[in-house]
């Protein structure tokens, strides 16, 4: 692979957004923590009655992992801005959207990855019927990288605030809610023994079209912020 | 130097290039050529708009009015690279020199016949090649910055107080760099606020004043 082609230049920002993450690993891992804990509150806030925790064990999953989400949004672009390697990505003239959308894999890899390897965990820790979990992991599978598409956008648009993570979530919540009601809906229908497949169907238009769509956005939301 | 090069079109040109900032001039109009195998130095005291000119001439900020030409041609948005040294370098804290540089590759493509190390051991960085760039002093940072230039590809340089926070042999170490760079057919554009000289053999000098209000 040549140096300076396209491809190389998606590769780079992966490898070194994956290197400085790998270095810092123990924040990296903050999120993950934050959901394990979180899934631990639930059964000591409402007791320990099984029934109860496993029929909204579906919802409280999708909630959660939409919430340590957003923890590490705040850091995605901020580096960038900072120590201004923005500034070499927008003068190196290769496409921004492709550096975006690396940035956003690495986004998803990193978050929304390790969020899904551990809801099995979470899932049979508050009790969820245990034919319903595929059902909850196809819906997660659909519906984190369009988190982190959208949260990437908004990143985008607030790097070059000040102590922006409130904002980021104010911005972030109202655009995912979509995404919460068909995930959470699928996992609801499964529970009752409705048809997943339209939620599933919106989650992964949803999914097609933030892919598509949001490296562009985010691109010219990074323009905007440099500016 | 054959003398070719300066009949040739210019790698970069401005005409008429003016910025307001919230009804506040920043700087200009003022017009600019800039040739292969030149260095083109702008002077100017603080505030008088050297850094905003170059992030324009980067394509990071759109001017107010003017022009900008790269290679003779008019463009909207500027497209071509070019290597850029602002007083934010680029670097990431976490990562040793070697890796900075390959991430330099990846996105403007290498200069042939130069390998990492070499450009590394050439700014005097060797033996901190895989140190993080968060222990280096900010002298060896921008040594470090130096060399990603010297290893990567771009012919138009645009450098913001390339002499800033470096030591006497840093500062011969830059003027040895724009002579090679122009010697190879580059070209380069670099501010100073007037304290340190140039010592290359082919400097032109613009300098700016504070734009009146």
């Amino acid at each position: 692979m040549r140096k300076g082609s396209v491809l190389s230049a998606f590769l780079g920002v992966m490898r070194r957004d994956a290197l400085s993450l790998w270095r810092r690993r123990a924040d990296a891992l903050n999120p993950i923590w934050f959901a394990a804990i979180v899934v631990t509150l639930f059964p000591l806030a409402l007791g320990p009655e099984a029934a109860k925790l496993a029929r909204i064990a579906g919802g409280v999953i999708w909630v959660i992992v939409l919430l340590a989400s957003l923890l590490s949004l705040d850091a995605l672009f901020r580096a960038d801005l900072e120590e201004g390697s923005l500034d070499l990505m927008l003068t190196s003239a290769q496409p921004l959207a492709v550096l975006a959308a690396a940035k956003i894999l690495l986004h998803w890899l990193a978050t929304g990855l390790p969020l899904l390897a551990i809801t099995p965990v979470a899932a049979t820790a508050l009790g969820l019927a245990p034919e319903t979990l595929p059902t909850l992991l196809t819906s997660l599978a659909l519906g984190t990288p369009i988190i982190s598409v959208i949260g990437a956008c908004a990143a985008a648009l607030t790097a070059g605030l000040r102590r922006a993570g409130m904002l980021l979530s104010l911005i972030v919540l109202p655009l995912v809610v979509p995404v919460l009601i068909f995930g959470a809906g699928a996992v609801e229908a499964g529970l009752t023994g409705a048809s997943t497949t339209q939620p599933m169907l919106f989650l992964a238009a949803g999914l097609v079209a933030s892919v598509a769509l949001g490296p562009l956005v985010c691109a010219a939301a990074l323009r905007l912020g440099n500016h | 130097m054959p003398d070719s090069h300066n009949d040739a079109v210019p790698l970069l040109a401005a005409r008429g290039l003016a910025m307001v900032r919230q009804g506040e001039p920043i700087f200009g109009p003022l017009d600019l050529e800039l040739r292969a195998g030149e260095v083109l130095l702008i002077e100017g005291g603080n505030g008088s708009g050297k850094t905003t000119l170059l992030r324009v001439l980067a394509g990071l900020l759109g001017a107010s009015e003017g022009r900008i030409e790269r290679h003779g041609v008019e463009s909207e948005d500027l497209t071509g690279p070019v290597g850029f040294l602002s007083h934010a370098l680029g670097l990431r804290a976490d990562l040793s020199p070697l890796e900075q540089l390959d991430f330099f590759a990846c996105l403007y493509g290498l200069r042939p016949g130069i390998s990492a190390m070499g450009a590394l051991k050439s700014v005097g960085l060797e033996g901190f090649e895989h140190m993080p760039v968060r222990r280096l002093s900010a002298g060896q940072r921008k040594r470090c910055a130096l060399a990603a230039l010297l290893h990567t590809a771009n012919t138009l340089w645009l450098l913001d107080e390339p002499y800033a926070n470096l030591d006497r042999d840093g500062q011969i170490l830059v003027d040895r760099l724009l002579e090679a760079h122009i010697a190879r057919g580059g070209a380069a554009l670099i501010t100073s606020h007037g304290l340190i000289e140039p010592n290359v053999s082919r400097v032109r000098r613009m300098r700016m004043e504070l734009a009146d209000a």
